[in-house]
């Protein structure tokens, strides 16, 4: 097995650790590769549901993939893995939350907002149910298994369903975070997540609020708008770009619905120009999302990065973000073109 | 668990009548309705909620309360009635339904509808609904009942089977799903259209319990009821109940022509008599 395809099989492993390939599939608990934080999804969720007896957790057949596999290991009573049946799950989630528990349902992205979507409409945001929709694995990063598994359109079309709460989780202290606000938030929620390989971005535990982006860093040339796997390499772009006389500030902007229309009014009047970066088509996601908001905003210039409104190849997610230049090289090269 | 009302046959043939007659007098409001599809389940709602369900119209959030699923959600306009003479909202509110605003569209809306546990509208859904509502009384160690109404047409939806499948696997036997098997869907018969025989086969194969009876009989209604087993655990529960599309007026009676309708005129003053005169034995038209 060629080490490329040894990183693909630990997708369903749940691992990043190689060497963990022929033992437990459960997680191997806060021990992830230096700069590859693992998914802490159900760990955290098992320490929230410690104390509050509402939480349940579901998956669809892919415990060990998105972790749920530790939630179920420290609350099996709350722990349903309903098989590879996302539109039941989703919508038996729904039915669990009127009767007052608060169910976060994890699957891949493409399935869980892709294939889901009506279910997440009818049963979950139009009836403001607390449903936490979990989709993992979004975006390309699943590489090689094609534009089924891939969740280019996930941010598009959560966002546009009325009273549901989207956001991306942008590294695992940043999902710990989000995991723990979002207990109490009223209404159903979307919450996008990477593969679990997302590099580090936040030391510890940030303070967050629906609606009330991170700015990460201060610039004055430009601001990049990044969320959820592309925070990091728009952080290592601004550095580049610093010692090359640029000064580029950058938002995180994982909160998508409620937006921060304040944050991107402030990049537009304090900054020369605005840049959004998402790991999606830019038709409908976050770039749409942000040119909704500077549509009623003094001129100021302004690109959408991320997937031109077509299916991706097949290929090493490495590769894929190489060649749409989601990587920190590919997005210094995008904002020096963008800046001139 | 049960806390059945002691309610006389005569009562439900009653209430039966008047889910039929308040369809007719709301569809007039609207322009239109769901006449054919609410006159097919009357008896077995009417049973359901004035004699089976354990429920208190003062308290509808109680946690302990069984719940009802009206996942064939074209029928809410025969639930609604029932909902208010029960006394969980003014009668008069109906008077409202599908005007601009109102809270009663053609399809229930739980934010909006106090008694209605949950929304529904685009079918197949709320089979899955019920398994969580059914699963949550076993996390939260309560003994409620879920009562999920499905169409027949609606069998066609695959979300229905996982839903099924899965109720099966985790043995929620307070989940109890009641097909109104009219025979009939928008284009023509099921049977034609996308066969869903055998229905009791079917569900006994995903691991159901299931009893098969002819939904307009108040007695073999109150059997089935009073036959489903106490407690979370077990088998899931089928009541296969095979009814008359449009049953009770006589020119809807298993006719493709009122799915959706609207009575005006003589033909409402016709078809409030036809029903005020109660239910007549259903023969079916001779075959052409």
């Amino acid at each position: 097995m060629s080490t490329e395809m040894q990183n693909e099989a630990e997708i369903f492993r749940g691992t990043t650790s190689g060497e963990t390939r022929f033992k437990d599939h459960r997680s191997v608990r806060g021990t992830p590769r230096a700069g590859m934080p693992a998914f802490v999804l159900g760990e955290e969720l098992a320490e929230l549901a410690q104390t509050d007896p509402r939480i349940v957790v579901a998956t669809a057949d892919l415990a060990s993939a998105n972790r749920t596999n530790d939630f179920r290991d420290a609350h099996p009573e709350r722990f349903f893995d309903f098989g590879i049946a996302e539109k039941n799950m989703i919508t038996a989630a729904a039915g669990m939350a009127a009767c007052g528990l608060v169910p976060y349902v994890a699957t891949f992205a493409s399935f869980a907002a892709i294939l889901g979507a009506e279910q997440i409409k009818t049963d979950c945001a139009y009836p403001r149910q607390k449903v936490r929709i979990v989709g993992t694995h979004s975006g390309m990063s699943m590489g090689f298994y094609g534009s089924s598994h891939h969740s280019l359109e996930d941010i598009g079309m959560m966002r546009a369903i009325a009273d549901l709460t989207v956001c991306c989780a942008t590294d695992a202290n940043h999902l710990r975070a989000l995991l723990r606000i979002s207990v109490d938030h009223p209404g159903a929620m979307y919450i996008r997540l990477g593969r679990g390989r997302d590099p580090q971005v936040y030391d510890a535990v940030p303070e967050l609020a629906f609606g009330k982006a991170r700015r990460l860093r201060e610039g004055a040339d430009l601001t990049i708008i990044a969320t959820g796997s592309t925070v990091r390499a728009s952080l290592d772009a601004a550095e580049t770009l610093a010692a090359e006389g640029r000064s580029v500030r950058v938002v995180d902007m994982w909160s998508i619905a409620p937006l921060d229309r304040d944050e991107i009014a402030a990049a537009a009047s304090e900054t020369g120009a605005i840049l959004t970066v998402e790991e999606g088509n830019i038709t409908g996601g976050l770039g749409t999302a942000v040119a909704e908001v500077l549509v009623d905003l003094p001129r100021v210039p302004f690109l959408r990065h991320g997937v031109p409104d077509r299916f991706v190849e097949v290929g090493p997610p490495a590769a894929l973000y190489a060649n749409y230049r989601l990587d920190a090289p590919g997005l210094t090269a995008v904002a020096r073109e963008f800046l001139g | 668990m049960t806390d059945r009302r002691n309610v006389s046959r005569a009562v439900l043939e009653d209430r039966a009548k008047f889910i039929r007659t308040e369809t007719v007098r709301l569809s007039r409001i609207a322009g239109a309705g769901h006449y054919s599809s609410t006159f097919s389940c009357a008896e077995i709602l009417a049973t359901l909620y004035y004699r089976q369900m354990k429920i208190e119209p003062g308290r509808p959030n109680w946690e302990a309360r069984d719940r009802f699923i009206m996942s064939k959600g074209h029928a809410a306009i025969g639930l609604y009635p029932v909902l208010a003479d029960l006394g969980f909202f003014d009668p008069s509110d109906l008077d409202t339904y599908t005007r601009f605003g109102s809270n009663f569209g053609d399809h229930p809306d739980m934010k909006k509808v106090r008694g209605l546990d949950f929304s529904s509208g685009s079918l197949g859904h709320g089979l899955s609904v019920g398994l969580g509502m059914a699963l949550a009384a076993r996390v939260q160690k309560q003994e409620y009942r879920v009562y999920v109404m499905l169409g027949d047409g609606e069998l066609s939806e695959g979300q229905i089977w996982e839903a099924a499948m899965s109720a099966g696997h985790h043995g929620t036997q307070n989940l109890v799903a009641l097909v109104d098997r009219n025979g009939l869907c928008i284009d023509g018969h099921t049977e034609d259209i996308n066969s869903i025989e055998p229905i009791h086969k079917r569900f006994a194969a995903f691991g159901w319990d299931v009893q098969r009876i002819d939904g307009h009989d108040l007695d073999a209604l109150t059997a089935a009821f009073d036959a489903l087993p106490d407690g979370r655990n077990g088998r899931p529960q089928a009541i296969i109940c095979d009814t008359v599309k449009g049953r009770g007026v006589k020119r809807m009676e298993m006719s493709l022509d009122w799915h959706v309708g609207n009575l005006v005129g003589e033909d409402y003053d016709e078809v409030m008599a036809e029903l005020e005169a109660g239910l007549k034995p259903y023969v079916p038209e001779p075959a052409e």
